[in-house]
């Protein structure tokens, strides 16, 4: 059963990294905006010239 | 769909306006104004129509406004403005108000197509903000506005940019504190579970280890997460105030000494799961509570309602000047559509200034030569010079700024139930804990302790510290939903309390629009010419919205003039007898309808019909005044008393009608109210209410556009939701009912626990049930309750 050392090593240290995963977000402002990614990904990254008729 | 051919009346391509001209034509385009049209000539030279399929009608009218820049070119302003700035990059954060659509997103970040020397540009929708970084060798700030303004997107520059200041006020922090007690709160309830579960003998050795690994994550709990509570109730006690922090404190203190005394000892598992969770729940609580509206601000003062420089004739030339080096001395040149920043004599040019900002009077007051003038008015005629006499800072608006309102801190705030609560339930909690232990002492010091920890663990008034913070979040987002801004949850509880109103007149509860009159009867041209002759010689409010109605006319020779006070004008025309005015001038009786003022128009004696002005309150009015008597009602104006007669219906009370009043009369008046016990709610728009929207006990700024200018206040109303006010008032006091039960229901679970921890004998695994429980109890019960009575009040 010492295999729950181990075992419980090794989820304290992948949640510790989630952890430090998440404060680096937030440090580096990802998630300031949490509005606008969501409509600029439905724009078209480039629309061919032509008018549309409406 | 194919484009139909024919000119039927058609919307704008550009900004979906009724075109009222075929003039303004483009690819077959139809524009309501040169404005648009040039936007999309623009679009379509730089090939981004593509603005235009996102959404239809993308842009905002552009009736094209006289806006200078050049002030951008000074290198003070430069370095004020910019984020940052070298010779190589420049960045800036610039305020849009028009960002409201996909396309405007679209076309904002699609700056550098225009200009390659714009790096990079970045839209944040919510706050409405725009991120640009340019190279400063290629193109100046100045160029960037102008391609901004040339767009359509004109940005809000102003002296005193609060949003900005606003957005970078910490929230970080918070977020990360619960990260870190969410973290902890789950690793410790995986490791408690097996002490709950039962532990068999041989797995004994196990104890040991999850229990120091318990307290190893309790720590940052304790002085990461949950360390502002001790800094807080330290604080309070200093200043001989008992808030609820104080048992909270005091609850998390325990809860981890005895949770370490426990298992250090190994007498017992301790309550580390408890700790977590409680102060996860209480920090989760805070941020609820902490919500921020990105592009309102509630602390704009006269500094954002200025603009940042003005063009200032040194030597023979224009120059812009900063306003905080604008001298006295100074000769100023005030454009069409300016504002005057500070007080300054008439040189030069026809002043028609508009001071309905900040007197509050509603029509455009003619000032002649050599008159002085004071800041904050807007001029409406053509460029004028003036002399500056008084500095910015000395002006007689920002005079106002100067009164002990605006520089006292708010003390006269009354307490939430909270904070009155929270002082009660202290004593009795720690009365209780000590009775406890005394009761304990002559039988067992070491269960005397444990009961005494046991009280204070319970009884820690999680539940009762997020009651509060829930039920005004969900009532806040409710207001929100609603065009009711509030700068904080504490204002619900404020409005609550209110017993009487104070209302502003002009852009309060009369709106803006001048679509307020009629002509009742069929005039000729010649007719028309006539009367507009007779009238441009009054200067009485109703003549001069005669002559706007009909535009410019060519002038006639009056030969006679005569105008009867109250009564109407009486005229001689090319030869023509003018009668105008009201019908006890034209027939010699008086009828007036409440609805309508009526000038009668006469000519040779021949009855012609009338102009009908509505008196053209906001929608609601009516309904804010049959909430007399349960609340009083006043009402304060800058204004004329034209109106009098026709607002005493919604006052019911001729003495609660007040005009002429100057803003620091109006402060006056919110105090003298105050000082007779009232709970006083301010209403008010515009610059001269500011003073009395700081002075009373719930200022709330009503505008048409929440993105304009309105005055610092505790909360901005959308001009649209006016008549939900009585609604608004009404579940405020709902609320407040709502915070009263839930406040019953915790206090049921602290008794339900007491009775297991007096006897001592609260064992880890009641705790733990307990505190979530009555968590999610308070949690859904206010949220639920909220959402029912925003219902049942229409406001859902």
């Amino acid at each position: 059963m010492n295999i729950i050392y181990f075992l419980i090593g090794c989820s304290v240290l992948l949640a510790l990294i989630f952890l430090g995963a998440f404060f680096w977000a937030q440090r580096s402002g990802q998630n300031d905006d949490l509005y606008t990614p969501a409509m600029r990904i439905l724009l078209d990254d480039e629309q061919p010239p032509e008018e549309k008729n409406d | 769909m194919p484009e139909t051919k024919t000119l039927v009346i058609a919307s704008c391509y550009h900004c979906g306006d009724e075109c009222l001209t075929t003039a303004y034509q483009t690819d077959q385009k139809q524009f309501c104004c040169q404005g648009c049209q040039s936007v999309y000539t623009i679009l379509s030279g730089a090939g981004l129509c593509s603005y235009y399929n996102y959404n239809q009608h993308p842009g905002t009218t552009r009736i094209r406004t006289d806006k200078r820049f050049d002030y951008l070119s000074d290198p003070d302003i430069l370095a004020e403005l910019l984020d940052y700035g070298d010779e190589r990059i420049s960045i800036i954060t610039l305020y849009i108000p028009q960002i409201h659509c996909s396309s405007c997103l679209w076309l904002l970040e699609q700056l550098n197509r225009f200009n390659p020397a714009i790096h990079y540009s970045r839209v944040d929708f919510l706050k409405k903000q725009l991120i640009v970084r340019f190279d400063p060798r290629e193109v100046t700030l100045q160029q960037l506005v102008e391609l901004l303004n040339d767009v359509g997107y004109e940005p809000l520059i102003s002296l005193q940019d609060v949003i900005k200041k606003q957005n970078k006020a910490e929230k970080g922090n918070l977020v990360q504190r619960i990260a870190v007690a969410g973290f902890c709160f789950g690793n410790v309830m995986l490791l408690s579970f097996p002490e709950y579960f039962g532990l068999s003998g041989y797995e004994q050795t196990f104890r040991h280890f999850f229990g120091y690994l318990n307290i190893l994550f309790t720590l940052p709990v304790v002085f990461f997460s949950g360390f502002g509570y001790f800094v807080s109730a330290w604080h309070n006690l200093k200043n001989k105030v008992l808030n609820i922090d104080f048992p909270l404190a005091l609850g998390i203190a325990v809860l981890f000494i005895r949770t370490a005394a426990e298992v250090l000892t190994n007498s017992g598992a301790g309550f580390a799961d408890t700790l977590c969770g409680l102060v996860f729940f209480l920090l989760i609580g805070k941020f609820v509570q902490q919500k921020t509206y990105h592009h309102i601000s509630f602390e704009r003062d006269y500094r954002s309602f200025f603009p940042v420089a003005v063009q200032v004739i040194m030597e023979g030339k224009e120059k812009p000047v900063p306003l905080s080096d604008l001298i006295t001395g100074h000769r100023m040149v005030i454009r069409h559509n300016e504002i005057i920043p500070a007080d300054a004599i008439l040189l030069k040019g026809e002043a028609l200034i508009d001071f309905s900002f900040v007197t509050g009077e509603a029509v455009p007051v003619n000032k002649t030569l050599g008159e002085i003038i004071y800041a904050g008015g807007r001029q409406m005629g053509e460029a004028i010079e003036m002399e500056v006499i008084k500095p910015v800072s000395q002006s007689y608006l920002t005079q106002l700024w100067n009164n002990e309102a605006f520089t006292r801190k708010q003390d006269n705030r009354m307490k939430t139930f909270n904070e009155r609560v929270s002082k009660y339930f202290t004593i009795v909690l720690i009365a209780i804990a000590v009775g406890t232990l005394l009761a304990w002492l002559p039988f067992s010091f070491r269960h005397g302790i444990d009961a005494f920890t046991a009280v204070l663990i319970v009884a820690c008034p999680c539940a009762l510290a997020l009651s509060t913070p829930f039920t005004m979040a969900a009532a806040l987002s409710i207001f929100d939903r609603n065009l009711f801004y509030l700068k904080n949850t504490t204002v619900v509880e404020q409005m609550a309390r209110i017993d009487t109103l104070v209302m502003d007149k002009t852009g309060t509860i009369t709106t803006g629009s001048s679509k307020q009159m009629e002509l009742g009867g069929v005039l000729d041209e010649e007719q028309r010419q006539l009367i507009y002759s007779a009238c441009s010689n009054s200067i009485h409010p109703l003549s001069r919205m005669i002559c706007q109605y009909f535009g410019d006319l060519q002038k006639l020779p009056v030969s006679r003039y005569e105008e009867i006070a109250g009564k109407g004008i009486s005229a001689t025309v090319s030869g023509h007898q003018l009668r105008i005015g009201s019908g006890g001038l034209i027939f010699g009786y008086f009828t007036e309808t409440k609805q309508m003022t009526r000038v009668h128009l006469m000519i040779d004696g021949v009855y012609l019909g009338y102009f009908g002005f509505y008196h053209e309150y906001r929608e609601g009015l009516k309904q804010i005044a049959q909430l007399a008597p349960a609340y009083s009602l006043y009402l304060l104006s800058g204004d004329q008393d034209h109106e009098r007669s026709a607002l005493i219906p919604y006052f019911n009370h001729d003495g609660h009608l007040y005009f002429n009043q100057s803003p620091q009369q109006k402060l006056d008046h919110i105090a003298a109210l105050q000082q007779a016990g009232h709970k006083v709610m301010m209403l008010g728009d515009g610059l001269n209410d500011s003073g009395a929207l700081k002075q009373s006990d719930l200022g709330v700024a009503v505008t048409d556009n929440v993105n304009n200018f309105s005055p610092g206040s505790d909360a901005i109303l959308d001009g649209r939701a006016f008549h939900k006010l009585p609604a608004f008032l009404r579940f405020s006091k709902d609320t407040v009912t709502i915070i009263h039960l839930s406040f019953l229901i915790s206090l049921t679970y602290n008794l339900i626990g007491l009775s297991y921890a007096v006897t001592g004998r609260l064992s880890p695994l009641v705790a733990a049930v307990l505190m979530p429980l009555s968590t999610v109890t308070i949690i859904s019960f206010t949220t639920l309750a909220t959402h029912f009575t925003a219902k049942r009040r229409n406001l859902l």
